[in-house]
C-alpha cells in the first residue's frame, strides 16, 4: 500500500492513518540487527520506569478510531490517537473511559496509556486500564503484527496476552491498536468535601465501603476528605445527606488525576504507594495524600528509597518512584517472580529489543 | 472427528511407567491420597462435557501446597503429564484426563481461609464452591459477584482458570475483574503469588495471564477475591416478543439509553418452554423470545431505570413486559433461566452447550444462521444468550448414543462457532477451548497468533507437561483442519503441509 493511500482524513474523529506497515518493518529490521528501540509516543510518561537507550521508534502517525459503535459499548482505537480525541469522541456520545487515565502532557496518547497502565481516581469502584482491555493488535518480536482478544465483551479463546501487555511498559511488544470497553457517563455526580483527619477518614471510608452508597473517588490531601458520588439523583441526594460536608467543585478529580494540586509542588521525590486500602498510616517521614480511599497513597520524601520501599512491602504494597530515578523506579521482584518474567520476554522478544531495561535493568 | 487426545496432531506424549511413577509418588508424598485401581479412577473419566471419557493413568489428590510442589516437581522429573481438575463441571473439556497421565483433583483444598469485612476480601482454598464464598460472606452484607449458572457445584480454582462469567458479568464483571491475587505453583515446583490485597503488583500483570489459562501455565492453590455490598434492591423486569429480532433491538435500546443492568438474559422459544416445563417460571410460552432484565443498586435509582425500561421494552415492541412483584416472583423468574440447560436437556437424551459470543448488532442475523444450519444437520437447537454482553448459549439436542446424531452434533457445534468468529466474534465466552474447540482456535487465529501462545506456554512449562491438548492447537493441528474448511478460497495455513 503507497503511503497516500494509506492515509485518509476522516472530519469527525480527525486523523486516520495506518502506518502499522512502516512499524512493523521498522520492527523487522531492529530484530535482524538486534537494535535496542525506544518505543514513543507522545511522551507524557517518559518519567515512569527507567531510562531506555535505544533507536527511536514513533507510533505517533498510526493513529485514528478504527470502530466505534456506543450501542456496543467498544471502541478500537489507533495507538498513536491523542487520549484527548479519544475521551472526545466518547463524551460526544454520553460515554467514557471509566478508569480515568492521567494524561500528564497534552500529547498522551492512547498506547502510551495502554502500555504504561496508569488508572486515576474512579480506579478502586470502576477497575483499572486492564480490564477495559478486550483485545490489541500487537507486534512482536519477529515485525508481525497480531490481533489477540477482540472487540466482543467476553473472549477467553487463547490466552489473555492483551492484558498481559498493559502496563507492560512496551517491553514484550508495540501495541498497535486496542479495543476498549466504554461505558456510559454517570447521569449525575456531585464532589464533597469533608473536614476530618486522615484517619477518622480511613475508618469512615472502611465503613461505607460495606453500604451501596454510589461513591466513585475518595482522596484525603491531607486537609480533608474529598468524595465523589455518580450515579441516579436519587442515590446522590440520599449518599449527600447521609455523608453531610460541603459540596465542591468536580475539577478536583481531574487536578487529582493530572497531579496538578499544590501537594505535587514539593522538590522532593514523589513516591506512589499502592498498598490495602485498610493499611494502616505509615511511619515514613514525609507528606501524604492519600487517593483509591486509602489504596494509592502519595508520599513526599527524602527518606532512603529501600527504607520506603521496605516499610511499604512490610504493609502489603509496593512503592514506585515517580521522580526520575535512574537506577530503580520499581519495587524488585522475588527471584522466582524475575525467573518467569525474564522467560516470557525471552519468548515474545527473543531478540531483547523492546524497551530494554524499562522495568528492570535484567528485563 | 473427535475430541480425544490423537499424538499424531497433538504432539507425542511420554511413555510412562505406571508402576514406576506410583511407587515413586508413594515413596516422597506418603501422606498424599493416590488413586491408582480402575474403579477408584473411573469416577474421574470426565468432566461436564460427558460424552467424552478417557479414564487417568492416576489420581493424585493432595491437601497441602507443598505436596502440590512436590508433586509437580515429581512428575517433571518423571516425564508424567498433568491435568488439573476442579469440580469438574466444565463444559470444554478442559479438565479431560490422559490414559498416560496424572489427574490432578483438587478438591481437598476446600476451606475459605478468611474473610475481610473491612478490607472486602475473601482468602480461599481453590476447591471452595463458587456459592460456598458468597454464602460465608453474607452475614457482613457482602458477596461475590461472578455467579455461573453452575455456581452451587463449580470451584472458584475451576473459575480462575476458564475466566467464569454469570449472568450478572455486564455491570460486575468476569472472574478477572473480581479477584485480587492467586497463589500458584508452576511445574518447577515454584510457589509464586501474583497481585496482592492492593490494588496492583509490580511487574507484568500475571494475574490477569492465569485467568482463563485453563491450567496450562500453573495450578492455582490459593485464591484472594473482592467482595462487593449486597445491592439495596434488586428488581426484575420480563419482556416478551414475537420476533428475536426486536428483542435484540431492546437490548441495544437499554444500553444506549444509558443503562448497564445487573443482568440481562435473552432466551428462545425452545429454551423459554423447556424453563417453563422444568420449573414453571411462569414464563409466556407462546412467546419468541423473552427478555429478562435486572436492575440493581439504590431503591430511587432502580425505580427510575425500571421506568425507563418498561418504556424502552414496549417502544421496541414487547408484547408484555411484567416485572417481579416480590422477592419471591424475581427468584422464580431467574430459576427459569438458571435451570435452561438442566430443562434443554430434558428434551434429548444429551445436549451440547455452545458458548460463542459476537458483537451484540449481529444477533438476528446469527440466530437465522444457527437455525439454518439446525435445520441442515437435522437437528434441534435452543438458544440462551447473556444478551447484555453478546455471549450466547446455543444447546444443540442430540443422541449421543447414536454415532451419527453424535458426529452431526460435534459439526454442527464447529459451524456455529465459525459463524461466530466470521461476524467478528469469539469461539468462547466464558466455558474455555479445552478440548472441545481446538480445531475452532485455528479459525479464529492464525499460525503467528496461535504460536505467540505456544511462546507463552513455554515461558511456563517448556517440557509441555500441563495439560497437554488443551487450549492451544499445535500448526500440525490447524493444517489438518484448514484442509477440511477452507476459507474464503484460502487455506489459513498455506506455508504448512498438509497430512
Ligand atoms: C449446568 C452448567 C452451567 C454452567 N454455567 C456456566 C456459566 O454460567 N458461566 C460459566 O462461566 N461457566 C458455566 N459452566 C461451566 C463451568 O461450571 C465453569 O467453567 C467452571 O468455572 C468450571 O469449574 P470447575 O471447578 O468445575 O473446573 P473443572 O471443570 O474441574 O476444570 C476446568 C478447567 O480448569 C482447570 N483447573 C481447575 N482447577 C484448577 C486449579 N486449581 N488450577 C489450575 N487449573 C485448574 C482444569 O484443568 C480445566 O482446564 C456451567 C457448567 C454447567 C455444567
Amino acid at each position: 500500500m503507497s503511503e497516500l493511500s494509506s492515509r485518509r482524513r476522516d472530519s469527525a474523529d480527525g486523523v486516520l492513518a495506518d502506518d502499522s506497515a512502516a512499524l512493523c518493518e521498522q520492527v523487522g529490521e531492529a530484530s535482524a540487527k538486534g537494535t535496542p528501540l525506544a518505543i514513543v509516543g507522545g511522551n507524557s510518561k517518559a518519567f515512569y520506569g527507567r531510562p531506555v537507550t535505544g533507536e527511536a521508534l514513533d507510533v505517533r502517525g498510526h493513529r485514528g478510531i478504527v470502530h466505534y459503535d456506543p450501542v456496543e459499548l467498544i471502541v478500537t482505537v489507533r495507538c498513536g490517537t491523542p487520549l484527548s480525541e479519544l475521551e472526545a469522541t466518547l463524551a460526544q456520545n454520553g460515554q467514557q473511559l471509566a478508569f480515568e487515565p492521567p494524561r500528564f502532557a497534552p500529547g498522551a496518547t492512547v498506547g502510551g496509556m495502554v502500555a504504561c497502565g496508569l488508572s486515576g481516581p474512579r480506579r478502586p469502584w470502576a477497575g483499572a486500564v486492564r480490564d477495559h482491555v478486550l483485545g490489541t493488535r500487537l507486534i512482536t518480536g519477529e515485525g508481525r503484527q497480531l490481533r489477540l482478544g477482540g472487540e466482543v465483551m467476553k473472549n477467553v479463546a487463547g490466552y489473555d496476552v492483551s492484558r498481559l501487555v498493559t502496563g507492560a511498559l512496551g517491553s514484550l511488544g508495540v501495541i498497535t491498536e486496542v479495543s476498549l470497553k466504554v461505558l456510559p457517563q454517570p447521569p449525575q455526580g456531585m464532589t464533597l468535601r469533608l473536614e476530618l483527619d486522615a484517619e477518622r477518614a480511613a475508618r469512615n471510608l472502611a465503613e461505607w465501603g460495606r453500604q451501596p452508597l454510589p461513591l466513585s473517588g475518595a482522596c484525603h490531601d491531607g486537609e480533608a476528605l474529598h468524595v465523589r458520588l455518580e450515579g441516579g439523583e436519587g442515590s446522590i441526594r440520599r449518599a449527600r445527606e447521609q455523608l453531610g460536608g460541603e459540596q465542591v467543585s468536580a475539577a478536583f478529580w481531574e487536578a487529582l488525576r493530572e497531579q496538578q494540586l499544590p501537594f505535587f509542588n514539593d522538590p522532593r521525590p514523589l513516591w506512589r504507594c499502592s498498598l490495602p486500602a485498610t493499611a494502616p498510616g505509615l511511619a515514613l517521614a514525609g507528606d501524604w495524600l492519600i487517593d483509591w480511599a486509602g489504596a494509592q497513597r502519595w508520599l513526599k520524601s527524602d527518606a532512603e528509597p529501600a527504607h520506603i520501599r521496605a516499610t511499604v512491602s512490610e504493609a502489603g504494597g509496593h512503592a514506585t518512584c515517580f521522580t526520575p530515578n535512574a537506577a530503580s523506579p520499581f519495587t524488585p521482584l522475588p527471584r522466582a517472580l524475575l525467573h518467569y518474567h525474564r522467560r516470557l520476554k525471552a519468548e515474545l522478544d527473543p531478540a531483547g529489543i523492546f524497551n530494554p531495561g524499562r522495568w528492570y535493568a535484567e528485563l | 472427528m473427535s475430541f480425544m487426545f490423537d499424538e499424531r496432531l497433538d504432539g507425542a506424549l511420554p511413555t510412562v511407567d505406571k508402576a514406576a511413577v506410583t511407587s515413586r509418588l508413594h515413596e516422597v508424598l506418603p501422606h498424599m491420597t493416590l488413586l491408582s485401581e480402575p474403579e477408584d479412577l473411573r469416577p474421574f473419566e470426565c468432566d461436564g462435557l460427558s460424552a467424552y471419557r478417557t479414564v487417568p493413568m492416576l489420581v493424585a489428590m493432595p491437601e497441602r501446597i507443598e505436596q502440590v510442589q512436590t508433586l509437580m516437581r515429581e512428575c517433571r522429573a518423571l516425564n508424567v503429564p498433568v491435568v488439573t481438575r476442579g469440580a469438574g463441571t466444565g463444559l470444554s473439556g478442559g479438565a479431560l484426563p490422559l490414559e498416560r497421565g496424572l489427574l490432578l483433583v483438587m478438591s481437598k483444598f476446600k476451606s475459605i481461609l478468611s474473610i475481610d469485612p473491612e478490607a472486602r476480601l475473601a482468602r480461599v482454598q481453590p476447591g471452595v464452591r463458587n456459592l460456598a464464598i458468597s454464602e460465608a460472606a453474607a452475614p457482613f452484607g457482602l458477596y461475590y459477584a461472578p455467579d455461573p449458572s453452575s455456581q452451587i457445584a463449580c470451584s472458584i480454582g475451576g473459575n480462575v482458570a476458564e475466566n467464569a462469567g454469570g449472568v450478572h458479568c455486564l455491570k460486575y464483571g468476569l472472574t478477572v475483574h473480581n479477584v485480587m491475587a492467586l497463589e500458584v505453583v508452576t511445574l518447577e515446583g515454584e510457589r509464586l503469588t501474583l497481585g496482592s490485597e492492593a490494588l496492583d503488583a509490580p511487574g507484568f500483570d500475571l494475574l490477569a495471564l492465569m485467568m482463563g489459562s485453563e491450567g496450562m501455565l500453573g495450578v492455582v492453590v490459593e485464591i484472594t477475591v473482592r467482595l462487593l455490598p449486597r445491592p439495596e434492591v434488586a428488581k426484575v423486569l420480563m419482556a416478551s416478543f414475537d420476533d428475536v429480532s426486536k428483542a435484540g433491538g431492546a437490548v441495544a435500546d437499554i444500553i444506549a439509553g444509558g443503562i448497564i443492568p445487573g443482568g440481562l438474559e435473552m432466551m428462545d422459544n425452545l429454551a423459554i418452554r423447556a424453563a417453563e416445563n422444568f420449573v414453571h417460571a411462569d414464563y409466556p410460552v407462546e412467546a419468541a423470545a423473552i427478555l429478562l432484565c435486572e436492575l440493581d443498586g439504590v431503591d430511587e435509582d432502580v425505580h427510575e431505570q425500571c421506568r425507563q425500561v418498561r418504556e424502552i421494552c414496549a417502544a421496541a415492541g414487547a408484547t408484555d413486559v411484567r416485572q417481579a412483584r416480590d422477592e419471591q416472583e424475581r427468584a422464580r423468574f431467574w430459576a427459569g433461566r438458571k435451570a435452561a440447560f438442566p430443562a434443554v436437556g430434558r428434551l434429548a437424551p444429551d445436549y451440547y452447550c455452545m458458548d460463542g459470543t459476537i458483537p451484540r448488532h449481529r444477533l438476528p442475523e446469527v440466530l437465522h444462521g444457527i437455525a439454518d444450519l439446525a435445520e441442515e444437520y437435522e437437528l434441534q437447537v435452543a438458544n440462551v444468550f447473556h444478551a447484555g454482553d453478546g455471549n450466547m448459549h446455543p444447546l444443540i439436542l442430540f443422541d449421543a448414543s447414536d454415532d451419527d446424531q453424535r458426529e452431526r452434533a460435534e459439526v454442527l457445534g464447529g459451524r456455529i462457532l465459525e459463524l461466530c468468529v466470521e461476524v467478528g466474534g469469539s469461539i468462547t465466552g466464558e466455558h474455555g477451548v479445552g478440548r472441545e474447540k481446538i480445531n475452532q482456535m485455528c479459525s479464529q487465529f492464525n499460525s503467528h497468533e496461535i504460536e505467540c501462545f505456544h511462546a507463552v506456554k513455554r515461558a511456563f512449562d517448556p517440557a509441555g507437561l500441563l495439560n497437554p491438548g488443551k487450549n492451544i492447537p499445535t500448526l500440525a493441528r490447524c493444517a489438518e483442519y484448514g484442509g477440511l474448511h477452507v476459507h474464503h478460497g484460502e487455506l489459513p495455513f498455506p506455508e504448512l503441509e498438509r497430512f
